[in-house]
C-alpha cells in the first residue's frame, strides 16, 4: 500500500466517523461572508473544515485550552458582535463568522528576578491599566467565563493575589483585549500577576526544600544505584511488595516500612 | 428533551448509575476498593490493548531499525520521502545563525531554550504553529515527584515508573528522572508556577494510575497550561531567545564531520524553505496523536504528527519503544462536540467510579493506563458497554461521587476546566456522569537517547515526547510533564555546552536524506508520499473529490 493512500485513509476514517455522527440536516453558515451548508451540531472549527478550509492559523489544541481560535460572530437579526473559541462554539443557522488568529497586543518585558510583590510593579509595566473605564466588555467576551473586569479592578487596587486567582483559568486567547475600550492587555497582565503570586506571595513548600536537600546530599544514591542494576525479577518482587497509600488517606498517613524513605 | 443535559436516549442508563451510586459511595467511605490486578492478571488483560493487535503493525523496511514492527501509521511516514529534493537546496545560503537551534515550541523545547540561554547560548526556537501550541498546554492531570519525605522517596517513584512501563524502561534514564524530579518542581516554583497547595505552602498531591504514593502535584486541572504559559512568558523575557513561529523543521542538516548543524525550515505561509545553521540542536517536537493510529480518536494537539521521529530516523537515530502507543482510558465519547477530548485521570484519583451499563464497577480506577484502557475495551466487547444514539460505545465515569465523598462543589473547583466545557453543553458533571472510551493520547516511545539526552548524532539532543526510554512500554500519568521539565533542562544545558566546547564547523550536508531516498528505492518502496506530514487533513471527502487542480500554479493551490 502506498504511503499516501494509507495516510489519507486514517484521516478519512476520522472524517467519515464525524460525518456519520452528523447525518444531521445541513444548515447555512457564512464564513467571512461566504455561504456554506454544513451539518448542524458541529463546532465552528469543524464546520469550517467541513466546508473545505485547512487551518494553518486559528487552530490549536482543538480542546479549548490553547487560545488559538478566537472567533468573531454575529447572529442574524442581531446588531451585536460576539466572540467565542471556534473549537468550543456550536454553529447556529445563518451565523456570520470570521477568525482572529493573531492579535498584535503589547507585552511588557521584565527581569523576573528583579520583581517584588509590590503592586507598583504591575503599574510600572502596564500603566494603561488605569485606562480601564469599567465597561465590562472584557468579561462579556471571555470564553472561559472569567470575571475579567474584577481581576483588572483587583490589579488597580494593588491586589495581585486576587487578580492571579481570578485570572488562573485564562487561556490567553486575547478576545478580551480585542474588545477593550481602554486598550488594556488583560491576559498579559494576568500572566504577570500569576507569576508574582506563585513565586513571591504564596509560601513555598518546605517539604520540597527538604527533599531536594536530601537528594543533593546523596541520601538515595546507593538505593538508586542498586535498583538500576537489578534484574526484572528482583524489581517485580519489590514492586509487588510496595505498600499502597489508600486513596482516602489524609496527609498524616505514614507507611509501615520506612527503609527506603 | 434531555436528562441531566444528555439526550433522552441516555436516561435509563444514567438512572442505573444513580441506583448503584449510594452503595458504591458506602464502599469508598469504608476505604474498600475494587481489587487491583496482579502483574499476571494485567498481562492477560493487555491482550485487549490495541498495541497487541498484530494486524495494526508492520515491519519497517529501511533505516537503522529495519525489521522493527510498529504501527502502519508510523511506517507510512518513515517510508515516505523528504518534502524537498536535497539537490535543490543551496546549503551555502544560510538564513539564520545561532548557537543552539531548538526545534519545537512546547514544554520541553521552551525549557531547553531557557537553560541553554542561561548557559550563554544564543537560542533560536523554530516551531510549527505558535509558541506554546503543544500537548504540554493540554496536560490536565499533574506532575509527579517524590517530595514528601515522610512517606515517599525516589525509590518508590522508580518502582512505579518501571512497573508502569512493564519493567522494560531504560534504568539509567529512570534513575536520573526520579532523582531530579523534586528539583525540577522547585525550579518551576521559582518561575512562579501556581501549584495547588495548602495555606502553609504544602503542595497538594494525589494518586495517579500505577502510583503507590500520592505524588502527583497539580495546578487545579490546568497543570500543563500553567506550566507552559509560565515558561513561555519567561522565554519571552530573554533577549537571547528568538522565536520563529509557523516555521517547522522538515529536515535536520548535518555537517561533513557527521554532526548535527542545523535544520531546514519551512515557512507554512509563504511556502519558502530556509536554512538555520546551529552549533547544536535540540529536537523536541512532541508526539503523534494526529496520525490517528488504528483509527482512534485523539486528545492531541493539531500539530502532533511525529515530525521529529521522521527527521531523526532519517538522520540515523534508532527508535526506542515505538511499538507501543498510549491510549488514555477516558476520552469523551458523547456529546459529539467534544468527542475524543481528555478527561483527566485525576477524576478517578479523587474517587470517581468507573461503571458499566449495569452501573457496576468492573475495574480498579487506578490501574496503569494501558491496563485500564484494555479493561474498558474488554468490557465493551463483552457487551457491557453503554451504547450511544450514533452507534458508539463507552463506559461511565461517575464524577458526582466526588462531590458526595469530598464535599459539594469539589468537582466545580478542582476540575474547573472540564466542568466549564461540559457546562457549555448543558451538562453539570457534579450531577451527571461522563461517557468515556480510550483515546489516543501519548507516544510512549520515540528517538533513542541516553540520560544526557544525547543521540546517535553528535550535537543533536532530544527531550520530551519525541524520545523513548523513560516510560518503557507505558507511561504513567504525571510523568510526561515531569519528563519534559527534567530532560528539557538537561538537553538545554548539554546543547549549550556542546555548542561552546565541542562543535566543529564544517560544510553543511543533506547527504543523509539522499542516502535514505536511495535505501527506499533499494527496498522497492514506490511512493509519492512525503513526510513529515506537518498537519492533518480533515477536509471532507466530498470536498476533496472536487479539488481537481492538476498542479499548483501561482498562489492558487
Amino acid at each position: 500500500m502506498s504511503a499516501k493512500k494509507k495516510d489519507k485513509s486514517s484521516a478519512e476514517t476520522m472524517v467519515k466517523k464525524e460525518r456519520e455522527v452528523s447525518k444531521a440536516k445541513l444548515i447555512p453558515v457564512h464564513i467571512m461572508g461566504k455561504r456554506y451548508d454544513v451539518p448542524e451540531g458541529l463546532t465552528l472549527m469543524k464546520a469550517m473544515e467541513y466546508a473545505g478550509y485547512k487551518f494553518i492559523r486559528g487552530c490549536g489544541c482543538r480542546g479549548g485550552t490553547c487560545g488559538a481560535c478566537g472567533t468573531v460572530y454575529r447572529k442574524p437579526g442581531d446588531y451585536r458582535l460576539q466572540v467565542a473559541l471556534a473549537c468550543q462554539k456550536t454553529i447556529e443557522p445563518d451565523m456570520h463568522i470570521t477568525q482572529i488568529p493573531f492579535f498584535p497586543a503589547n507585552r511588557a518585558h521584565y527581569e523576573f528576578a528583579d520583581l517584588t510583590s509590590a503592586p507598583e510593579e504591575v503599574f510600572k509595566l502596564y500603566p494603561e491599566l488605569f485606562r480601564c473605564v469599567a465597561c465590562n466588555a472584557c468579561t462579556k467576551a471571555c470564553p472561559q467565563g472569567i470575571e475579567v473586569m474584577d481581576a483588572v479592578s483587583a490589579l488597580k487596587q494593588g491586589n495581585i493575589t486576587v487578580a492571579a486567582q481570578i485570572g488562573f483559568e485564562c487561556i490567553q486567547c486575547g478576545l478580551c483585549t480585542s474588545r477593550c475600550f481602554g486598550e488594556l492587555v488583560q491576559y498579559h497582565m494576568f500572566q504577570l500577576a500569576r507569576r508574582i503570586y506563585g513565586a513571591r506571595i504564596t509560601p513555598r513548600a518546605e517539604h520540597l526544600i527538604e527533599m531536594t536537600k536530601a537528594i543533593d546530599e546523596g541520601r538515595f544514591d546507593n538505593t538508586l544505584e542498586k535498583l538500576r542494576h537489578m534484574s526484572e525479577e528482583e524489581l517485580k518482587e519489590l514492586y509487588r511488595k510496595r505498600e499502597e497509600e489508600p486513596v482516602t488517606a489524609g496527609e498524616d498517613w505514614r507507611p509501615k516500612d520506612k527503609t527506603y524513605l | 428533551m434531555s436528562y441531566l443535559g444528555y439526550p433522552d436516549f441516555f436516561e435509563p442508563y444514567i438512572k442505573r448509575v444513580e441506583q448503584t451510586r449510594p452503595a458504591r459511595v458506602e464502599m469508598r467511605r469504608k476505604g474498600k476498593e475494587f481489587p487491583l490486578m496482579s502483574l499476571e492478571e494485567r498481562q492477560e488483560i493487555l491482550k485487549y490493548h490495541p498495541d497487541y493487535k498484530e494486524e495494526g503493525k508492520r515491519e519497517i523496511k529501511v533505516g537503522p531499525c529495519k525489521g522493527y514492527r510498529i504501527a502502519h501509521e508510523f511506517v507510512d511516514l518513515l517510508e515516505a520521502k523528504s518534502r524537498v529534493d536535497p539537490d535543490k537546496v543551496d546549503l551555502t545560503r544560510v538564513d539564520y545563525e545561532t548557537d543552539v537551534l531548538v526545534i519545537g515550541g512546547g514544554g520541553a523545547a521552551t525549557i531547553a531554550a531557557l537553560i541553554a540561554e542561561e548557559n550563554d547560548a544564543q537560542v533560536l526556537i523554530a516551531t510549527k504553529l505558535r509558541h506554546g501550541d503543544a500537548n504540554t498546554m493540554m496536560a490536565e492531570g499533574g506532575i509527579q515527584a517524590a517530595t514528601k519525605g515522610e512517606k515517599d522517596s525516589p525509590y518508590y517513584h522508580y518502582l512505579d515508573v518501571m512497573g508502569g512501563g512493564h519493567f522494560k524502561n531504560d534504568p539509567d534514564i529512570v534513575a536520573a528522572f526520579v532523582k531530579k524530579a523534586p528539583d525540577a518542581l522547585r525550579w518551576l516554583e521559582d518561575l512562579g508556577v501556581m501549584f495547588s497547595r495548602s495555606p502553609d505552602g504544602r503542595l497538594e498531591a494525589m494518586h495517579g494510575g500505577g502510583t503507590c504514593r500520592k505524588r502527583m502535584h497539580y495546578c487545579a486541572d490546568l497543570s500543563g497550561m500553567e506550566i507552559m504559559r509560565t515558561v513561555r512568558d519567561e522565554a519571552r523575557n530573554r533577549q537571547n531567545i528568538k522565536v520563529l513561529e509557523f516555521s517547522p523543521a522538515v529536515e535536520l542538516i548535518l555537517n561533513e564531520h557527521g554532526r548535527c548543524a542545523g535544520a531546514l525550515l519551512y515557512n507554512l505561509e509563504t511556502e519558502e524553505y530556509s536554512i538555520a545553521r546551529a552549533r547544536a540542536v535540540v529536537l523536541a517536537t512532541g508526539g503523534a496523536g494526529r496520525l490517528h493510529v488504528q483509527g482512534f480518536m485523539t486528545t492531541n494537539h493539531y500539530g502532533a504528527t511525529a515530525d521529529g521521529v521522521v527527521m531523526g530516523y532519517r538522520a540515523g537515530i534508532p527508535l526506542a519503544f515505538m511499538h507501543t502507543v498510549q491510549y488514555h482510558p477516558t476520552g469523551v465519547v458523547s456529546p459529539e462536540q467534544i468527542e475524543g477530548w481528555l478527561v483527566t485521570e485525576r477524576f478517578r484519583a479523587e474517587g470517581a467510579d468507573v461503571v458499566n451499563i449495569h452501573g457496576e464497577k468492573f475495574v480498579n480506577e487506578r490501574e496503569p493506563r494501558d491496563v485500564e484502557s484494555a479493561r474498558f475495551i474488554k468490557e465493551c466487547l463483552d457487551g457491557n458497554g453503554v451504547p450511544t444514539p450514533t452507534g458508539k460505545v463507552g463506559v461511565w465515569l461517575d464524577s458526582p461521587v466526588i462531590d458526595i465523598l469530598v464535599g459539594k462543589g469539589r468537582v466545580r473547583t478542582a476540575f474547573v476546566g472540564k466542568w466549564k466545557v461540559y457546562d457549555r453543553l448543558g451538562i453539570d458533571i457534579s450531577r451527571a456522569p461522563m461517557l468515556v472510551y480510550p483515546t489516543l493520547h501519548y507516544q510512549n516511545g520515540g528517538l533513542g537517547n541516553n540520560v544526557e539526552c544525547e543521540t546517535a548524532v553528535p550535537g543533536l539532543y532530544v527531550a520530551g515526547e519525541v524520545t523513548g526510554g523513560l516510560h518503557g512500554e507505558n507511561r504513567l500519568m504525571g510523568n510526561s510533564l515531569m519528563d519534559l521539565v527534567v530532560f528539557g533542562r538537561i538537553a538545554g544545558r548539554n546543547a549549550a555546552v556542546f555548542a561552546r566546547e565541542k562543535a566543529k564547523e564544517g560544510q553543511l550536508t543533506l547527504d543523509h536524506v539522499r542516502r535514505y531516498h536511495k535505501e527506499l528505492e533499494e527496498a522497492g518502496i514506490v511512493t509519492d508520499g512525503v513526510a513529515p506530514m506537518l498537519l492533518p487533513d480533515y477536509t471532507s471527502p466530498e470536498v476533496r473529490k472536487r479539488q481537481l487542480t492538476v498542479s499548483y500554479l501561482g498562489t492558487l493551490r
